[in-house]
């Protein structure tokens, strides 16, 4: 098969697939934040990668602090952190004088967050120019492990993986275990009547959506430890995430982590085979393939129409 | 009833709007401009008829399509490849390891012409492909989403993605499209030089009359019965389901007619620009059309043609003199036509027209023939009568 003896493709398949790994964690970090706020509002949010962005950005920029002041081996975690406040904050400005404005027309949104994201373009492009940057890398997430000879994993995969999977878990918890994931579920099934019974629906959309803007933060802090960052970094992911999005089906957690899998292991392993571009267009044909003989997306939540 | 000339012209105000807009494409733009700059108001208006065909999809037919760019693209490359072969005949390309094919293609070891290309050595057939192919591709893709009754966001994810899709395609299978530099060097069409000064100008009448042809159908379809459906659909789909029409039908129509539309607008593209390229495909130009309509007025055929206009020349003064500003503008654009004038320019008129003393009159005409259709055709009549 293509040349290669089966010890080969296995190895192959094995490295493919962490290197899928890492970019399924980015595209799962990055979907997530979408799926809540689409999922939560209908909302699609054409300037979500430009959030990711604020995220890589950040990192950079503390990566270059860290380095004139030698605290490069801890300032990742810090970094993150630092990546979803911001991008926290400022998805909750952008909802608080955009958004919500704009819930009854959501084809309206999509345009309007589109001109969002050319404005933030703009301004990633002015303030930190238009050449790729790329953050120093504490020691601990450079190299990697040989379990076998043949196969090379990288530790900044695997690092970006524990993350996707603890922010996963985190929003989780928050959706489906916290006093605030009761509302937000209420405000979903049921506008009118959570309103009704005292939860400020309003309130709960502000919040969804600034936290889904500060978890694409979280992803573009992960997605300096595999690329470098540029002003239209966003845009390389957007439709990715999307097709993840409307692929698991949204508003469902599984669904998501589900398809983020599918996809970018798919990608990973067919860009070996073929070309890079063909990779792509393979998957996403599929995608659309699939989603034109299932519209719902793979795992739909049941619901009477 | 209204006569078949009311329905193309629109009653009064839709004659002066035709006749104003004629009159600046058709004598004030060619007397005012040299050719250089003509043959850049040309390429505008090949955009102005995807607005055209996205003021029918999306001003009245609700459905909002991110994938426009690449009906205007397959359009432009039916006809980049119709001149490409006219232009590498076997004398001209005798420097290459095969005469006689494309250069591109002989630069990525092609040996011989790829079997799609072969007919696009005629030119009749090469006509009929500008228009059906982007209209089967078109039906593929609203049959197997409208009938499934995808719609509203899903429909324009989807179709970004294939749009998307198309152009990485086209970028990578370098051999066959020539890639990222698109189809460049056209020369001739059946001889005759399109890089004249005198050709640019027939082309650019040619362009302004299809144009206002297309104008002239999209209206037809929208004053007739269809039109009032699509509007119908727009505002109460299930009603009109619930009602014993096939909604799915009515949609994928509009979908391939938008289709064609584009496609000649693309056609059109290569002939006064001389090249094709993916650019012209992807995500950003097919989202960038969107605000062409957007601005002109989503319900408005007049209007879109003036905002294609405007964006246009707005996008190359800006990046002529300040190329950091225009995409401030372009996004502020995005957002201030969306939050303050959904309507867009046609709609700001609309609302003003009637505080001009010479128009003051047609207005309220208008106003009077609105309470009339009123009485007897119901609420759709009214809207459409005011908005088309």
């Amino acid at each position: 098969m293509f040349g290669y003896s089966m010890a080969e493709i296995g190895n192959i398949m094995v490295m493919q697939g962490f290197a899928g790994l890492s970019m399924f964690s980015v595209l799962l970090l990055m979907a997530l934040g979408l799926a809540i706020i689409f999922g939560q509002m209908g909302v699609i949010n054409m300037a979500h990668g430009e959030f990711m962005t604020i995220g890589a950005y950040t990192t950079v920029m503390l990566s270059k602090l860290a380095v004139a002041y030698g605290f490069v081996n801890y300032y990742f975690i810090f970094a993150i952190i630092v990546a979803f406040v911001l991008a926290f904050a400022i998805g909750y400005l952008v909802e608080f004088t955009l958004i919500r404005h704009l819930y009854k027309r959501p084809l309206d949104t999509l345009l309007a967050t589109w001109g969002l994201s050319l404005v933030m373009q703009q301004i990633f492009r002015s303030s930190f120019g238009a050449k790729e940057v790329s953050a120093e890398l504490p020691e601990w997430l450079l190299g990697s492990f040989q379990p076998t000879p043949d196969i090379d994993i990288p530790i900044n995969g695997v690092f970006v993986m524990g993350l996707a999977a603890v922010v996963t878990f985190g929003v989780f918890l928050f959706m489906f275990r916290s006093q605030w994931g009761l509302r937000v579920r209420a405000t979903v099934q049921n506008r009118v009547m959570a309103g009704a019974v005292g939860i400020n629906t309003k309130k709960v959309d502000r919040v969804t959506f600034a936290l889904g803007c500060g978890i694409a933060g979280v992803a573009g802090a992960a997605f300096t430890t595999i690329a470098s960052t540029g002003p239209t970094t966003g845009t390389l992911y957007i439709v990715d995430s999307f097709m993840v999005v409307v692929f698991g089906g949204a508003a469902s957690l599984f669904g998501t982590i589900a398809s983020a899998f599918g996809i970018a292991q798919a990608q990973s392993i067919l860009q070996f085979f073929m070309t890079s571009s063909m990779g792509k267009v393979a998957t996403l044909l599929t995608i659309v393939g699939i989603l034109m003989m299932r519209p719902e997306g793979l795992f739909a939540s049941k619901v009477r129409k | 009833m209204k006569t078949l000339s009311d329905k193309l012209l629109g009653g009064k105000q839709g004659v002066l709007g035709l006749a104003l807009l004629a009159l600046l494409i058709m004598v004030i733009l060619p007397l005012g401009l040299d050719i250089f700059r003509l043959n850049l108001v040309g390429k505008y208006l090949t955009y102005a008829f995807v607005a055209l065909s996205l003021v029918l999809l999306w001003g009245n037919g609700g459905i909002l399509s991110l994938g426009q760019g690449m009906f205007f693209g397959l359009g432009g490359y039916c006809m980049a490849m119709f001149l490409k072969l006219e232009a590498s005949d076997p004398i001209s390309t005798k420097i290459q390891t095969t005469p006689g094919i494309p250069d591109f293609m002989d630069w990525n070891q092609l040996t011989a012409l790829p079997w799609f290309w072969e007919p696009f050595k005629s030119l009749p057939f090469t006509i009929l492909a500008i228009l059906i192919v982007p209209t089967i591709f078109a039906y593929i893709i609203g049959f197997a989403m409208f009938k499934r009754r995808v719609g509203g966001v899903y429909f324009a994810i989807i179709t970004q993605a294939i749009a998307l899709i198309l152009s990485i395609l086209i970028v990578g299978q370098q051999g066959y499209t020539g890639g990222v530099n698109g189809i460049t060097d056209l020369k001739t069409m059946l001889g005759w030089d399109i890089r004249t000064d005198s050709a640019k100008y027939i082309l650019y009448y040619v362009n302004a009359l299809l144009l206002f042809g297309c104008i002239f159908l999209s209206r037809y379809i929208l004053t007739s019965k269809f039109g009032m459906l699509l509007l119908a659909m727009r505002d109460k789909e299930e009603r009109v389901r619930f009602s014993g029409y096939d909604v799915s039908d009515f949609k994928i129509f509009t979908f391939c007619v938008a289709a064609m539309i584009s496609a000649i607008g693309g056609a059109m593209f290569t002939l006064q620009v001389g090249f094709m390229s993916p650019s012209f495909v992807g995500i950003v130009p097919s989202i960038e059309m969107v605000i062409f309509a957007a601005v002109g007025g989503r319900m408005s055929l007049i209007g879109a043609v003036y905002g294609t206009l405007l964006v246009n020349y707005g996008k190359t003064v800006f990046s002529e003199t300040y190329p950091e500003l225009w995409l401030f503008l372009m996004g502020g654009l995005f957002i201030a036509v969306v939050m303050f004038f959904p309507d867009g320019l046609a709609g700001i008129y609309q609302k003003h027209a009637r505080k001009i003393p010479f128009l003051k009159r047609w207005v309220a005409e208008e106003k009077q023939k609105q309470t009339d259709a009123h009485a007897s055709h119901g609420k759709v009549g009214t809207k459409l009568g005011a908005e088309a």
